[in-house]
């Protein structure tokens, strides 16, 4: 069975710097796969290359069927690019709220203004989602009314409104307090069950190590330093209390294999 | 030597402070420094007094000529003060100057302000037309057609009191006379010195008819001056008796049979009868002013907005040349005056074969010099919205327009409000400088109410609250927008 997304050649300039280099990648359908590494060193920039948010100078990116390469033009290949970011959804650090929406217009202007979906089906369905993230009464608030993990949620439930196949996440908890990164965890865990390929850019695997399927250290020019496959942990969906302590995880993590 | 050059400075101040503030016989200054000062304004053009081309530092002109003449006699220097014609008046009574001597006509208007000397010429008013224009042989003819003449003349008074004629007023004869050459009006009626000297010439224009109306140009004084007026009369008459007078206006082809008709006049020395005018008859005037000022002010907004939204779409998201484009457009209009972009549309664009009427010349000048702000303004508000939010945008497959108009825009709204509204009410005061380019809006009634009527004070204040009238509206409005708008806050 071929692969989800395939990364091949990958090169990224920033300036005269290359901070993406000959990186070939590939991940399975269903994977969830942690990226780490330290900071600085282009693991979100990786991520954005890969639904085209950073258009890169080297190499190609294949998601599905389809297929885009270095040089190409947002405004001519709009088709294409779309079509990509329709199959990868998108959730970043600082959650990225439209500030002038309802919680429910940010789910729902996309499918809206991009799809051409009917705004009746379009709320419907947007409903459906906010009930899962655990946010159905916060509907008609306006994000600034409500806390960065609830706002976190609201973006997932945003990218996944699209229905793509797979989402991209750039350090989704890394902003927030632990009780709220365990919100976070516990939507990408109920979210993993359906099959969803997720890449995570984190800093801190140890909250996530119960669905990662994979482990890929950064170094520097996004060289893959080390590359571990996970057993799926098989433990309660609800977590034991003292996981709320990260450091506690990072003892049931895999060691760092460096 | 430090002190002296301090007390030096500090007496000629003294000096200049007490010399403009001093009311009372004017006579006694001008025997006490040996100066005869007399406001004239050179830009109001030949033959009176103007620059002299082939050496830019001499005032040259038949009054210069009648001035110095005057001078001579009186054993004083004659010495000119600029100042715009229209203000003329305003400023002798001020006290700029002892006398006013510039193409001044007498009219009962003014001898209720100031006394007039005896006239030293006898003026009449000249219809000027296009070559090829038979239509208009005499004034009747001018008759609902578009005539040019200067503010706050008698051939103004006599358009006026036509009725039914358009009357266009300009800052000075040149522009009437091109205007007219370019067909924005029909004819120019002028004082016939003016029709001899810049419609002559000129192979494209011909004066047509026999001049009408009969005026008198005198010098204006205050009238706490009778000495200097006695002293100014006496001159004239030496000059008209010896023949002087005619020498002069001999030089500059401006004698005619009527002059003779002068000596009539220096006998007589009866100098009152004072003309008040009601300022309530200038209200209706005021209003139809207010309205130009309001049509202009929408209309250069609505243009000022829709080109400074594109300048600025063509600055933050067109390619190299685009950019180009719009950041040069952007700098030459803000980096230079609005009034300088007015006169050159209106004025100098018919060099290109582009003739706009004035209305339009005022809404394009006007709406393009505020898109340029407007543009940065729009700039400014965008970039203010987080990067993550286009990056949001796009995440969920938006394209840059729609990610511009559903999700940046809606948000930088309330960064771009409070300064395009202050920008506005700029504009909208800004429209007072149109009247260069014979728009005739509040401001220039106002000029043209107060220069008539002298109520400058009185009239100043109806014009000022009915600015504000119809400023701070939009004020309260823009604050009533924002405060809607609470909820789009950028975090």
């Amino acid at each position: 069975m071929p692969s989800f997304i395939e990364v091949r050649d990958l090169g990224k300039k920033f300036n005269s710097t290359w901070i993406i280099k000959n990186l070939n990648l590939s991940f399975d359908e269903g994977e969830i796969a942690i990226i780490q590494g330290s900071s600085g060193i282009g693991k979100s920039t990786f991520l954005r290359c890969l639904c085209y948010l950073t258009p890169f100078e080297k190499g190609r990116v294949r998601v599905g069927s389809i297929e885009i390469e270095a040089g190409m033009n947002e405004r001519k290949h709009h088709q294409t690019i779309l079509a990509l970011r329709q199959q990868l959804g998108f959730v970043f650090q600082s959650f990225n709220l439209f500030g002038h929406l309802t919680v429910l217009q940010n789910i729902t202007i996309g499918p809206i203004k991009v799809w051409g979906v009917t705004p009746h089906k379009a709320e419907r369905e947007a409903k459906a989602l906010l009930r899962r993230v655990g946010l159905k009464n916060k509907a008609e608030e306006h994000p600034r009314s409500l806390s960065g993990g609830q706002q976190q949620r609201v973006a997932i439930a945003r990218a996944l409104a699209l229905r793509p196949k797979g989402i991209l996440f750039d350090e989704p908890t890394s902003n927030l307090d632990p009780a709220m990164k365990q919100e976070i965890v516990e939507v990408i865990e109920d979210f993993a069950n359906d099959g969803l390929t997720m890449l995570i850019v984190t800093h801190e695997p140890a909250f996530l190590r119960r669905v990662a399927t994979r482990l890929i250290e950064f170094g520097s020019q996004c060289s893959v330093v080390s590359e571990n496959a996970l057993p799926k942990l098989l433990l309660p969906a609800s977590p034991p209390a003292d996981n709320q302590n990260p450091d506690a995880l990072a003892a049931l993590t895999v060691s760092s294999p460096n | 030597m430090k002190f002296s050059a301090f007390r030096f400075f500090f007496l000629s101040l003294l000096t200049l402070v007490a010399g403009f503030a001093h009311a009372g016989e004017a006579w006694d200054r001008v025997m006490k420094t040996g100066e005869l000062r007399y406001g004239t304004d050179p830009a109001g053009g030949a033959p009176y007094l103007f620059q002299d081309k082939h050496n830019p530092d001499r005032m040259i002109g038949f009054e210069v000529d009648l001035m110095e003449a005057i001078g001579k006699r009186l054993g004083v220097t004659a010495k000119p003060v600029a100042i715009d014609w229209d203000q003329l008046v305003p400023a002798l009574m001020r006290g700029d100057f002892d006398i006013a001597l510039n193409g001044l006509e007498v009219t009962d208007e003014r001898k209720g302000m100031i006394s007039f000397s005896h006239p030293y010429y006898i003026f009449s008013q000249q219809i000027t037309v296009r070559q090829d224009d038979a239509r208009v042989k005499k004034f009747e003819d001018l008759r609902g057609r578009r005539v040019g003449t200067m503010a706050a003349t008698l051939a103004k008074d006599m358009l006026e009191e036509h009725g039914q004629i358009k009357i266009v007023t300009y800052p000075g004869p040149i522009e009437i006379y091109g205007d007219l050459e370019l067909g924005r009006i029909d004819a120019a009626f002028l004082d016939t010195p003016m029709a001899a000297f810049y419609a002559g010439p000129k192979p494209s224009l011909k004066n047509v008819g026999e001049p009408v109306g009969e005026g008198l140009y005198a010098a204006g004084l205050r009238k706490d001056s009778p000495i200097l007026r006695d002293k100014l009369n006496a001159a004239l008459k030496k000059l008209y008796s010896l023949g002087e007078l005619k020498k002069i206006y001999d030089k500059w082809d401006l004698w005619t049979q009527n002059q003779e008709k002068l000596s009539g006049f220096f006998n007589d020395s009866a100098q009152t009868g004072a003309a008040e005018v009601s300022i309530l008859k200038f209200i209706p005037l005021l209003l139809q002013g207010a309205s130009v000022t309001i049509a202009i002010s929408v209309l250069a907004m609505a243009l000022a907005v829709g080109a400074g939204f594109a300048l600025c779409v063509a600055k933050l998201y067109g390619n190299k040349f685009l950019r180009f484009l719009s950041h040069a457009a952007v700098e030459i209009i803000r980096g230079t005056p609005l009034l300088l972009q007015l006169y050159v549309i209106y004025y100098g664009l018919p060099t290109l074969g582009i003739k706009l009427n004035a209305f339009v010349a005022a809404v394009l000048g006007i709406g393009l010099n505020y898109a340029a702000c407007e543009s940065e303004i729009y700039r400014a508000g965008i970039l203010s919205v987080p990067k993550g939010q286009d990056e949001a945008a796009r995440s969920i497959g938006m394209s840059a327009r729609q990610s511009l108009f559903h999700i940046i825009l809606p948000q930088a709204f309330r960064v771009i409000l409070p300064p395009s509204t202050n920008d506005f009410i700029a504009l909208f005061k800004d429209t007072s400088l149109v009247s260069v380019i014979t728009v005739v809006e509040l401001t220039k009634v106002y000029n043209q109410a107060a220069l008539s009527s002298l109520h400058f004070l009185e009239l100043g204040f109806i014009t000022a609250a009915l600015y504000f009238a119809m400023s701070y509206p939009l004020a309260i409005w823009s604050r009533r927008l924002e405060a809607n708008r609470q909820h789009a806050i950028i975090y």
